[in-house]
């Protein structure tokens, strides 16, 4: 059988939002346009003067999830990612699987951020002897993967995708040919990011990237809206369980969606912002339909990357008209930042899982927070309710854009 | 500040199970760190290095390869408090 033959399934899904704790009531919130973000509580946001002062927190603490020693021996990058890679283990029913064929690839997009700067302070004002002992395998960026693997015995391979926001959906691409090419019969894969450091909103802040809508939280993620500003910070993780077709038969597993195609590119532009007539994203996403086997004309559903940034969102919306041109007329395209906010490393993952759900139950999410849309915008954006899906044979694409110009498509298929 | 040896043990088995989840009520003197406790060496440094702030005093890298016990540790802060 050769590698284009394995047909590659989704068997179990795992997240922590903005927006709910796990799986079932963060889609129920999704379907309810209901939105994660809130003024941020903590002190350093006065006390560093920060130009915006909200964002998406989790809405289920993960000390209020994992152990008080998990929590002091993992940076929230990778606390999150333990909690979106276990709901996802179980929910595939804990497969009883060789630790040689289970493999793990979770992506972010900055890494340990609060581990490098509380131990830098700790250097700084207690010297050396008071840097925790744990802190390089805290602070690398590897170290969410390292865990779940630890955590799950996977050793066929545990990997790391980094490219910015596109992490989380490199990793599940990444994953899938992990299985395609015979390396695994299951892999673990997702991003997440736990980056909502003072540092992290100053620095894009300081780029402009940010929404300053300080006064109406709930409603500053506002992708396609003439009135954006620019995104909203979240944090959490996603992960889903992708495995071999074979396999997830072999042990009758329940199958979400078929993982059908990737599509990869960049755009060697600009270092942060993306090519506004979108050659790049489109080449990914014709490559994803491509190796799907389908045309566009299947796809009846986006879930788009659209960040609420002035740019980002015409230069998405060109690239969907670029590569399927009146094609893109029958595609529900859905916005679900509108809601979650932006989760960086783990937006592409969280997308992916909500992309995969809008294929199982044939229901396309709203985007929420349009008043004006943006008449740049010549796409059919679902608005503010849920919108049914076709019967029969369904195809969804997830688009996941990164500094960098890193461009990702994933393709889900109806199973 | 010199403390009792039952103080120090006290205090030591609350950091150990901060850093590492072993069970307050395991961590008694006659126990090894690595052996009975299940410590790593990694572990044993945030233990080291959590003992050293909680009990003012120092414990220098290479006195800790000899702490092999829970009880070689509590004398060897009870004597380094003087």
């Amino acid at each position: 059988m050769s590698s284009r033959d394995v047909k590659v399934v989704v068997t179990g899904l795992g997240v922590t939002t903005p927006v709910g704790g796990d799986v079932p009531s963060t889609w129920e919130a999704i379907l309810a346009g209901r939105s994660g973000i809130r003024t941020l509580e903590e002190d350093w946001v006065a006390k560093y003067e920060l130009p915006v002062t909200f964002g998406g927190r989790l809405a289920v603490p993960a000390d209020q999830v994992l152990t008080k020693v998990e929590v002091r021996r993992l940076d929230p990058n990778a606390q999150y990612a333990m909690i979106a890679s276990r709901e996802a283990w179980q929910d595939a029913g804990a497969p009883d699987v060789d630790p040689l064929r289970l493999g793990c690839v979770i992506g972010t997009g900055i890494g340990g951020v609060w581990t490098l700067l509380d131990q830098w302070d700790n250097l700084r004002e207690k010297g050396p002897r008071r840097v925790f002992p744990l802190a390089v395998p805290m602070l690398m960026p590897n170290s969410a993967s390292g865990n779940v693997s630890l955590d799950l015995g996977a050793r066929a391979g545990a990997h790391t995708a980094v490219s910015a926001c596109a992490s989380g959906a490199e990793s599940m691409g990444l994953a899938a040919e992990m299985i395609r090419s015979g390396r695994a019969d299951i892999v673990v894969a997702g991003g997440t990011e736990g980056a909502m450091h003072p540092l992290c909103f100053a620095g894009f802040a300081a780029m402009q990237a940010l929404s300053k809508r300080n006064d109406d939280p709930a409603h500053a993620s506002r992708p396609y809206d003439v009135d954006r500003d620019g995104f909203v910070m979240g944090e959490g993780a996603a992960v889903m369980v992708l495995e071999s077709e074979e396999s997830a038969r072999a042990r009758g597993a329940r199958i979400y969606a078929e993982f059908a195609g990737l599509g990869m590119s960049a755009d060697s532009h600009h270092i942060a912002a993306p090519e506004p007539e979108g050659a790049g994203a489109s080449r990914a996403m014709i490559e994803a339909l491509e190796r799907a086997g389908v045309s566009p004309s299947d796809v009846c559903h986006v879930n788009a990357h659209a960040t609420s940034t002035p740019v980002g969102d015409v230069a998405e919306a060109n690239a969907i008209r670029r590569a399927f041109g009146d094609a893109a007329d029958g595609m529900a395209v859905s916005a679900t930042k509108s809601m979650t906010g932006h989760l960086l490393g783990a937006a592409g993952a969280l997308e992916g899982v909500l992309t995969v759900l809008s294929v199982h139950h044939r229901v396309a999410p709203p985007t929420i927070n349009i008043e004006n849309l943006d008449p740049e915008v010549n796409l059919d954006v679902v608005r503010d309710t849920p919108r049914d899906l076709p019967a029969g044979d369904i195809v969804a694409l997830n688009n996941s854009f990164g500094f960098g110009g890193h461009n990702v498509a994933l393709a889900i298929k109806n199973y | 500040m010199a403390q009792t040896e039952q103080e120090i043990l006290e205090g030591l088995a609350n950091i150990v199970n901060e850093e590492t989840g072993v069970d307050v009520a395991d961590v008694q003197l006659d126990k090894s760190f690595t052996d009975d406790l299940d410590i790593d060496s990694l572990s044993m440094m945030t233990i080291v290095v959590n003992a050293e702030e909680a009990f003012g005093v120092r414990i220098p890298d290479d006195e800790v390869k000899n702490l092999s016990t829970v009880g070689d540790a509590v004398t060897f802060i009870k004597n380094a408090q003087g």
